[in-house]
């Protein structure tokens, strides 16, 4: 069965706290942080992008894939924040693994879905024998607008897996998809910042799509949550990914692994992407996943994974991703933050 | 090979000439020379100049240079070494008189940096540097000299003072030299308290932009013996040498081979022993630099160069005085002259005509002028006659 | 930065590729067609080890204007595990605990845009370990 032969995830080291985010627009930082479930964020530094994100994400999955990359036969970036708008992310990714030129590559976009998306994608490939390997990865630094409830939780990290049909970790199980055309959250082109509805995003959008896709997931694959050992959702604040557990039947214990936005934010593309690499890092054989991604406009993807005994011998061939959360951490001010994150005016 | 005389000087006062192009820096201080010769032709012209394209869109200097000298349809050649670009225009000169191919050739070294801005300046130098490995990654020339000096002061225990002290004695003696861009005097503090350009690198250990030109008539000696009334500087050693462009790949960061074989050649063809030179002028580019050189000319020790320094070795007074002129740091760094004002110094000394900087007794001097962290090095002995 | 400027140093800028000279086995970074020390003009090819040591550094704080934005920031001569030295940005460190002999590592980052509309441009720099 085709599945996960290797992961990994990045985290840049920088982050910045609620309260210096909320001193400088006069909010009540103990306030947003118990609205949100958000403690902190990552911060990208200037240097990086999602293509060096994925770049160093990546070379951790190939340490726990143990294959040739000039194997890879498609690569797949999925993020809203590329940093080009005409020029995929993943043939830079490509080359700085090594595995041009006989390989397929697209950029995807589908906001938070995008990486959930390279992942559907390059696990329909192998399984349809078009290619022997698949890189799919989900990755975003990207802008939340100064002033604007978003800014708090728009964070950076990249998650990478690699597809395939022997020597599996995750087999994928099942999958489903859910999809319509909700005006939620959007960004027009040329435009800086993406904008949003407000409440909106919350039921019409967020809840009805997980819990759309999470319904159709369990049915199509007949099981039911307690089949779980570990549940984690698309993660754009501390709160809706336990709310939205919950509403399926899940526990706080099933989703605590993957829950990595209080202390990390949410990194968009990267969000429930990093959520399964957290999960990976811990997971036992035989213990089952349940993964459903959102990205407004609006779409869910959900899979079922089922650990192999292969999980063991790779976890610690790379970094685990909460030690990349926890550890080696540098705080930002506001000011340095701000200049990281190009918010300042400059003269051109 | 025939004896090498140098009959004639020429330099004019550096800094921000705002109002002089390029062909008549270079004019003027030709004519002086050519006039301090008493010659009344030449035969060619070497001229080093690091990057008239770059600073000023101007090529083909052999061309434009004899136009405006009055000298059209000679044989002349523009050289480039980085910022021994001067030093090897005299190498150039030298060879062609000693091998008979000419008897009276000019050498001369110009640059003028101001036209462009510091920022185009700072590109136009950076080319002196490996642009593939250090430059695209984000070096500069101060952060080049800056990791020579953190190494040297972590191997050899040289403070930050003593690397200071060589700022501070250039510029007194640059306050005797008319000619010197900036001749103000400064102490260790001053040079402490400036600001930061790379660490442990400050703006006064950093040898300034500069608009100027130097020029010097070579002639064989027994030419000049028959026409010269001032007293006969020879050309008595020529040493060359290059290194690694980067500066990651050097043997050790602290050492300067290329200046070390340079050195090596130089004394060899003069005969003489770094003991027998009684002053020198060294590529100051950076206060660093002068450290390293003269551990490399082996006037000193290696590691001992600060507390040579720091003891006044190298002072006007001192055993062997280093840099009367002012130096790089205080005469200013017109890239391609300065290897050509050098020698100036030197002839000027040992003719007896420094004034206020004369070095008592000075038979024997040393110029050594190297490009880029030290990837080219002339060195050129000459003694009185 | 010109386009086929940027493309050609890319196995070197993206993957650290290097050459072993066959006569002599001395790494070399990058490549080249003969060996130094040797003259072998037979090479291997390979990619440079990640973990180095820092041999000496700095703290550029007068960048130049395409690195306006990043001032200051610390570069150093770094000694990789082949033996390979190379100097690079050290990124994501204190400068005040910048020191030589540090233990670091070879991320991929970016080295700087063209502005607005150029080609970004990557490469490599070190971080601590």
């Amino acid at each position: 069965m085709a599945g996960i032969i290797g992961y990994g995830a990045y985290i840049p080291r920088n982050r910045i706290k609620v309260e210096e985010i909320a001193k400088i627009w006069g909010h009540d930082a103990p306030s947003y942080k118990k609205g949100l479930m958000l403690e902190e964020k990552s911060v990208p530094s200037p240097d990086q992008d999602t293509i060096t994100m994925s770049v160093e994400a990546t070379h951790y999955a190939l340490k726990r894939a143990g294959i040739n990359p000039k194997k890879i036969g498609a690569v797949y970036v999925g993020s809203e924040s590329h940093p080009y708008a005409v020029k995929p992310s993943g043939t830079v990714l490509a080359e700085a693994i090594n595995a041009t030129p006989e390989i397929h590559c697209a950029d995807f976009e589908f906001a938070c879905k995008a990486g959930s998306e390279a992942m559907f994608v390059c696990l329909g490939l192998v399984q349809g024998g078009m290619i022997e390997y698949g890189l799919a990865v989900g990755a975003d630094t990207s802008q939340g607008a100064p002033g604007d409830a978003l800014e708090y939780s728009a964070a950076a990290g990249a998650a990478a897996f690699i597809f395939g049909k022997d020597n599996v970790l995750a087999e994928v199980e099942h999958t489903y998809s859910f999809m319509t055309d909700t005006p939620d959250f959007w960004r027009r082109e040329y435009e800086h910042y993406p904008r949003h509805a407000g409440r909106y995003t919350g039921e019409p959008a967020y809840f009805k799509h997980i819990t759309g896709c999470g319904k159709g997931l369990l049915e199509k694959s007949g099981m039911k949550p307690s089949d779980f050992a570990f549940a984690v959702f698309h993660q754009p604040n501390g709160k809706f990914p336990m709310r939205v557990g919950k509403m399926l039947g899940f526990d706080k214990k099933q989703i605590e692994t993957g829950w990595l936005c209080p202390k990390l934010g949410n990194t968009y593309s990267g969000s429930s992407p990093m959520g399964l690499t957290a999960i990976l890092d811990v997971a036992k054989p035989e213990d089952k996943i349940f993964m459903v991604s959102y990205g407004s406009g609006a779409g869910s993807d959900g899979f079922i994974f089922k650990i192999t005994e292969k999980i063991k011998k790779v976890q610690d061939m790379a970094p685990k991703t909460r030690d990349m959360l926890d550890n080696n951490k540098r705080y930002l001010d506001y000011g340095t933050y701000a200049k990281f994150r190009g918010k300042i005016r400059k003269a051109d | 090979m025939r004896d090498v005389a140098i009959i004639g000087v020429g330099m004019t006062k550096w800094g921000e000439l705002w109002e002089k192009p390029l062909r008549d820096i270079f004019a003027e201080t030709a004519l002086l020379a050519i006039e301090d010769a008493g010659v009344d032709h030449i035969d060619s012209m070497y001229v080093g100049c690091m990057s008239s394209g770059l600073f000023v869109g101007q090529e083909h200097l052999a061309s434009l240079l004899t136009d405006y000298l009055g000298v059209k349809n000679i044989p002349a050649a523009r050289v480039e070494s980085a910022c021994a670009s001067g030093g090897l225009a005299v190498r150039m000169g030298f060879m062609e008189v000693a091998s008979g191919m000419s008897d009276i050739v000019l050498v001369s070294g110009i640059e003028k940096m101001t036209d462009v801005t510091t920022d185009g300046a700072t590109f136009a130098l950076a080319t002196a540097a490996d642009q593939e490995y250090e430059v695209y990654n984000g070096i500069t020339f101060p952060g080049l000299y800056a990791m020579m000096a953190n190494a040297h002061m972590h191997k050899y225990g040289t403070t930050r003072e003593q690397i200071a002290m060589i700022a501070v004695k250039n510029h007194q003696h640059g306050s005797m030299n008319p000619l010197a861009q900036f001749p103000q005097k400064i102490t260790v503090e001053n040079v402490l308290n400036s600001v930061l350009i790379a660490d442990p690198l400050r703006i006064l250990d950093c040898s300034p932009i500069t608009d100027g030109a130097a020029a010097a008539i070579l002639v064989p000696l027994e030419f000049a013996k028959m026409h010269s009334k001032k007293p006969l500087v020879k050309i008595i050693g020529s040493g060359h040498a290059t290194d690694t462009i980067a500066l990651h790949s050097r043997d050790y960061i602290t050492e300067l081979k290329a200046t070390e074989l340079a050195g090596q050649r130089a004394f060899k063809m003069a005969k003489k022993k770094p003991e027998d030179i009684d002053l020198a002028e060294v590529h100051d580019c950076f206060t660093i630099a002068e450290l390293c050189v003269i551990e490399a000319l082996g006037f000193v020790e290696k590691g001992k160069s600060g507390k040579a320094t720091e003891d006044g070795m190298t002072a006007l007074g001192g055993k062997i005085p280093v840099n009367t002129s002012g130096g790089l740091k205080s005469k200013g760094h017109p890239v391609g002259a300065t290897g050509v004002a050098q020698v100036v110094e030197i002839v000027k000394q040992l003719r007896g005509e420094a004034d206020k900087r004369q070095v008592k007794n000075a038979k024997v001097g040393l110029t050594q002028n190297m490009g880029g962290s030290g990837g080219s090095t002339l060195v050129h002995i000459m003694e009185v006659v | 930065m010109s386009s086929p400027r940027y493309w050609r140093e890319i196995p070197q800028r993206y993957r650290l590729e290097g050459a072993k000279c066959k006569g002599c086995g001395k790494v070399f970074f990058p490549p080249r067609l003969i060996c130094p020390e040797c003259k072998s003009k037979e090479f291997e090819n390979i990619q440079l080890k990640k973990e180095g040591k820092i041999l000496t550094y700095t703290i550029i704080r007068v960048p130049p204007s395409r690195f306006a934005d990043q001032a200051p920031y610390a570069m150093g001569v770094v000694e990789l595990a082949d033996g390979v030295r190379v100097l690079t940005q050290i990124a994501d460190c204190d400068l005040e605990k910048l020191d030589i002999g540090m233990k670091v590592r070879v991320e991929f980052r970016k080295i700087y845009d063209e502005g607005h509309a150029g080609i970004i441009c990557y490469g490599y720099k070190c971080v601590p370990e």
